[in-house]
């Protein structure tokens, strides 16, 4: 059949000016049948996976109307929530739900005291559930239908254009009014000047004053034609840790905020979802669409005993062996900064470099 | 006089109920229409929240839905109203509930006072309105627009398809002459009066139903049959986005519409409270600036389009990903490619960067590692000399550093020894200027000292390489600027290309460059080129080089300066 062939004909990935238009007539009919199966599967796989849950405060009646939604999974993140809930409560998240997994630093007892948190716990297996995916799937779900919602990891922190003066209603508000219902943000690994195990942060303080460097211009932009979504690497760690294997260095796009509908699932992380048409964050016409930019403060102190652990554990990768040298890399405390380090400074620098776009928002 | 004020609202109506109390308290009677589709509830809490205020009533509520006549119903509803009920009324003012006064009501009424018999609207006729949207502008009056672009977008295109298709053409009532323009305007009662009591109104009502948006252009045509004196412009600062959208103005635009000098500003996000609680003061004493800018305000909305449509050439990143045909193909800035330059002159690099004021690298996609100029390791913006993370994606690779280095021009060596999969691109990249000196590549191997044996098969396959890179350049669809020289052909007479590729590069050369890099003396190459023919290769990208070595060495004086322009 010529046009099955033509679907499987996709490449991976396409590189600078290689993208395509979308197939049309039966290849992309089969093509769409193949993604909404997909989707269906990872919808049934967190129906199933909702009893590995269990409340631990429950707070969603207070959820009201048209309220921005906040949605993580963590572990043992006690040093970076007080400053992620300060932040994103600022932006204008109204109710957080927060999955715990197992964790053993008091992470539960801080959330379930918050009173904008809803709190589900489970032991089970962070790999086993598609990285936390498939329990977020289900609290999306069951509490994300109709409102805008923003999945972010603890160590990720969100800012976008007029982040300060405008929250993120004024942001949602004027991504309806573009008929935009996602919005990409790209994950930028943020160092200190010494060794990632020196230094000082508080729980509560603002990260950024002691990881305040950050790569400005070597990321690999592709985007992979089957799901249309984005494929960028680079940064610190590819520059660091992957320079042999660039293909595995970790991925940098993401789509935090959403405009969630029951039918909708994550498929990798937040890096895609379908339906596919939401992942589609980017203008092709080359004009530029708003973006923001997610700052990750994964290299604070502590990070080289975590990475021993990680190791360990071997949760967090799909083929955890494959990325063994990585931690130890990351256990032997690395320093990221370089010559070519940019240090940050706030949105319009991070505008300015083209790391994220204001579109026509203005 | 006195200046009455219609508004129209349908969402965030404590907003509204604090406009309608700040209009209210200058003086200014009010007449509230609000969408017949807005809550009950929310009616109600309006309607007891200003209770206090006499000079404030309702119109009767229809429903507004964007595009359709409703709107133009309920103006009129409110107006009629405005008029019968409120004689003291000289002037009424059309607003919605996220118009902000950005000046002192005081000012615009002295503004109105000052011009007594002016109506503010701006109307423009069909052929010379520049700003409409979608392409349907004079159609607006000649097609029938029954259905809601909103709800029925797919019947709505459909039906205006068929009546393209069809040569459907209303007939436009008699004496109408179509004009466009923003919907807020500020009239005199009689012009006013004279709009609601045009004797034809029944039959103008009954064609405007099915015009699109009328409510940009019912009161617009109108004005232009009643009024002795228009003035075409909006008093209310109203910006669209590139698909007609109104812009909407935050807390952080509060010094820019300090510069505007109109006297209304919309939208305003309803929960801009610093907007709303700088402009709604009682005493109309606000930090105005002295001049008004409206230039400057036009240039930002301007370049926010532009950066919409157009992005910025070069950059690729996670919002902007355009295929080749829309600019996928291109990067940032002008930069030069140089094959076979520095296997010729031992000083080239230093002598370009000291020519063309740029940045001159290595081999940037040497197998081994990328050669930064300087021999840097990481460059600008973190790239890294790695040859795996550069050829995991060497286009990224090329427009990163082109895109990194804005301002200053890049030039970096390329020949068939380096990873070629960045070719295609360059050759498609109508920044990039490709030098190339054909066979150049001989020279080395030459000087290698090797015997022509043994490095015959390294330059058979060069030479098949540069071949096929030559290949490329020479396509049709080629966009780079390209210079090609065959190596016999360049020796002859270096310095003239030399000065052509300073002078294509560097236009506006500041720096006199007075010297030329020294050539590479070629006594015995022609034998060596002889040598790989006797040993059955074919080398033809060199040119016609005379095997007589004596023939092949140029005339050249290097220590005769040179001024290169």
């Amino acid at each position: 059949m010529a046009a099955l062939s033509l679907e499987r004909g996709l490449p991976h990935a396409c590189a600078i000016g290689a993208l395509e238009d979308q197939p049309r007539g039966l290849a992309g009919a089969l093509l769409a049948l193949k993604l909404r199966r997909r989707r269906q599967r990872l919808l049934w796989r967190a129906f199933r996976r909702r009893r590995e849950l269990t409340p631990i405060a429950d707070r969603t009646a207070r959820i009201g109307a048209g309220d921005i939604l906040g949605f993580a999974c963590v572990r043992n993140e006690t040093a970076r929530l007080p400053h992620f809930l300060d932040h994103h409560r600022a932006l204008g998240v109204r109710h957080f739900l927060f999955v715990d997994n197992a964790s053993t630093d008091g992470t539960g007892a801080l959330l379930a005291d918050q009173p904008d948190v809803s709190l589900w716990h489970t032991p089970a297996g962070y790999k086993a559930s598609r990285f936390g995916m498939d329990w977020l799937t289900w609290l999306l779900l069951r509490h994300g239908h109709g409102h805008w919602c923003l999945t972010l990891d603890a160590d990720e922190i969100l800012i976008y254009p007029y982040w300060q003066t405008r929250p993120l209603p004024a942001l949602t508000d004027w991504l309806e009014r573009q008929g935009r219902h996602s919005f990409g943000a790209l994950i930028l690994d943020l160092y200190p000047e010494g060794p990632v195990s020196q230094g000082k942060v508080a729980p509560g303080e603002d990260p950024l004053t002691h990881l305040s460097w950050f790569d400005a211009g070597n990321y690999q932009v592709q985007v992979q034609p089957r799901m249309r979504n984005l494929w960028i690497q680079g940064g610190a760690r590819a520059r660091a840790f992957f320079a042999s294997e660039p293909r595995k260095a970790p991925t940098l796009n993401k789509i935090p905020l959403v405009r969630w509908h029951w039918r909708q699932a994550y498929v990798n992380s937040t890096h895609a979802l379908l339906p596919a048409h939401l992942n589609e964050v980017y203008a092709t016409d080359g004009g530029e669409l708003t973006s923001g930019v997610l700052l990750h403060t994964k290299f604070l102190p502590g990070i080289t005993e975590r990475a021993a652990e990680e190791k360990v554990r071997g949760q967090h990768f799909g083929n955890a062996e494959q990325y063994a040298a990585y931690y130890d890399r990351l256990t032997a405390d690395p320093i990221l900064h370089c010559e070519a380090s940019t240090r940050y400074t706030g949105w319009r620098q991070m505008e300015a470099l083209g790391l994220m776009s204001r579109g026509g928002w203005i | 006089m006195t200046l009455g004020v219609v508004m129209l609202c349908h969402a965030a109506l404590d907003r509204a109920a604090q406009l309608a109390r700040h209009w209210a308290s200058h003086g200014c009677p009010v007449v509230i229409h609000v969408d017949a589709r807005a809550p009950m509830d929310q009616f109600e809490g309006l309607q007891s929240a200003l209770a206090d205020l006499p000079d404030i009533r309702f119109s009767r509520r229809s429903p507004c839905e964007w595009g359709t006549f409703g709107i133009v119903q309920a103006t009129i509803d409110a107006s009629t109203q405005m008029l019968a009920q409120f004689p003291q009324v000289s002037h009424v003012l059309l607003a919605s509930g996220s118009c902000l006064p950005i000046r002192p009501v005081r000012a615009l009424q002295a503004h109105l006072a000052q011009h007594p018999d002016t109506d503010f609207i701006e109307s423009v006729t069909t052929a010379d309105v520049g700003w409409t949207v979608g392409g349907l502008d004079e159609e607006r009056f000649t097609l029938r627009f029954p259905f809601a672009w909103k709800r029925q977008r797919r019947l709505f295109d459909g039906y205006v398809a068929l009546q393209r298709a069809l040569r459907f053409r209303r007939r436009l009532p008699p004496g109408l002459v179509p004009h466009l323009g923003s919907q807020w305007w500020c009239l005199t009662r009689a012009t006013l009066q004279a709009i609601l009591s045009h004797p034809d109104r029944p039959a103008l009502d009954r064609y405007f139903r099915r015009v699109w948006i009328p409510d940009e252009s019912y009161f617009q045509s109108l004005v232009r049959q009643v009024s002795t004196r228009i003035e075409s412009r909006s008093l209310t600062l109203s910006k669209f986005d590139y698909q007609g959208r109104p812009h909407v103005f935050y807390d952080d635009h509060l010094h820019l519409l300090r510069q505007t000098d109109a006297f209304l500003a919309r939208k305003i996000w309803p929960k801009a409270d610093l907007l709303y609680r700088t402009f709604l003061t009682l005493d109309g004493d606000r930090a105005l600036a002295p001049e008004p800018n409206p230039g400057k305000i036009n240039r930002l909305f301007a370049k926010a389009v532009e950066r919409r449509v157009k992005g910025r050439p070069g950059l690729y990143m996670q919002s902007r990903f355009p295929t080749r045909a829309r600019g996928g193909n291109q990067a940032a800035a002008p930069y030069g490619v140089f094959s076979g330059f520095v296997e010729l002159f031992d000083d080239f690099q230093p002598w370009l960067a000291r020519a063309l004021d740029a940045r001159v690298h290595g081999h940037l996609f040497a197998f081994d590692r990328a050669e930064f100029a300087g021999g840097e390791s990481v460059f600008k913006g973190g790239l890294s000399d790695s040859p795996t993370l550069r050829d995991y994606n060497p286009r990224s690779f090329l427009t990163n550093l082109i895109w990194n280095t804005r301002g200053e021009t890049q030039c970096f060596q390329f020949g068939p020894a380096d990873e070629q999969a960045i070719a295609s691109f360059m050759a498609g990249d109508p920044n990039a200027m490709i030098f190339v000196i054909t066979g150049a590549f001989a020279v080395p191997l030459w000087r290698s000292g090797r015997s022509a044996a043994e490095v015959r098969a390294e330059a058979a396959r060069l030479q098949k390489v540069e071949s096929d890179f030559i290949a490329l350049l020479n396509r049709p669809d080629a966009r780079a600027g390209i210079r090609i020289w065959s190596l016999a052909e360049f020796v002859e007479n270096p310095a003239e290309p030399l000065e052509q590729l300073v002078d294509l590069l560097n236009p506006r050369a500041t720096h006199r460059v007075t010297d030329l890099p020294s050539l590479t003396p070629l006594q015995g190459f022609g034998a060596f080129l002889q040598d790989l023919r006797n040993q059955g290769m074919a080398p033809v990208l060199m040119g016609d080089f005379p095997a007589d070595a004596d023939l092949a060495q140029p005339h050249q004086a290097p220590s005769r300066p040179r001024i290169v322009r």
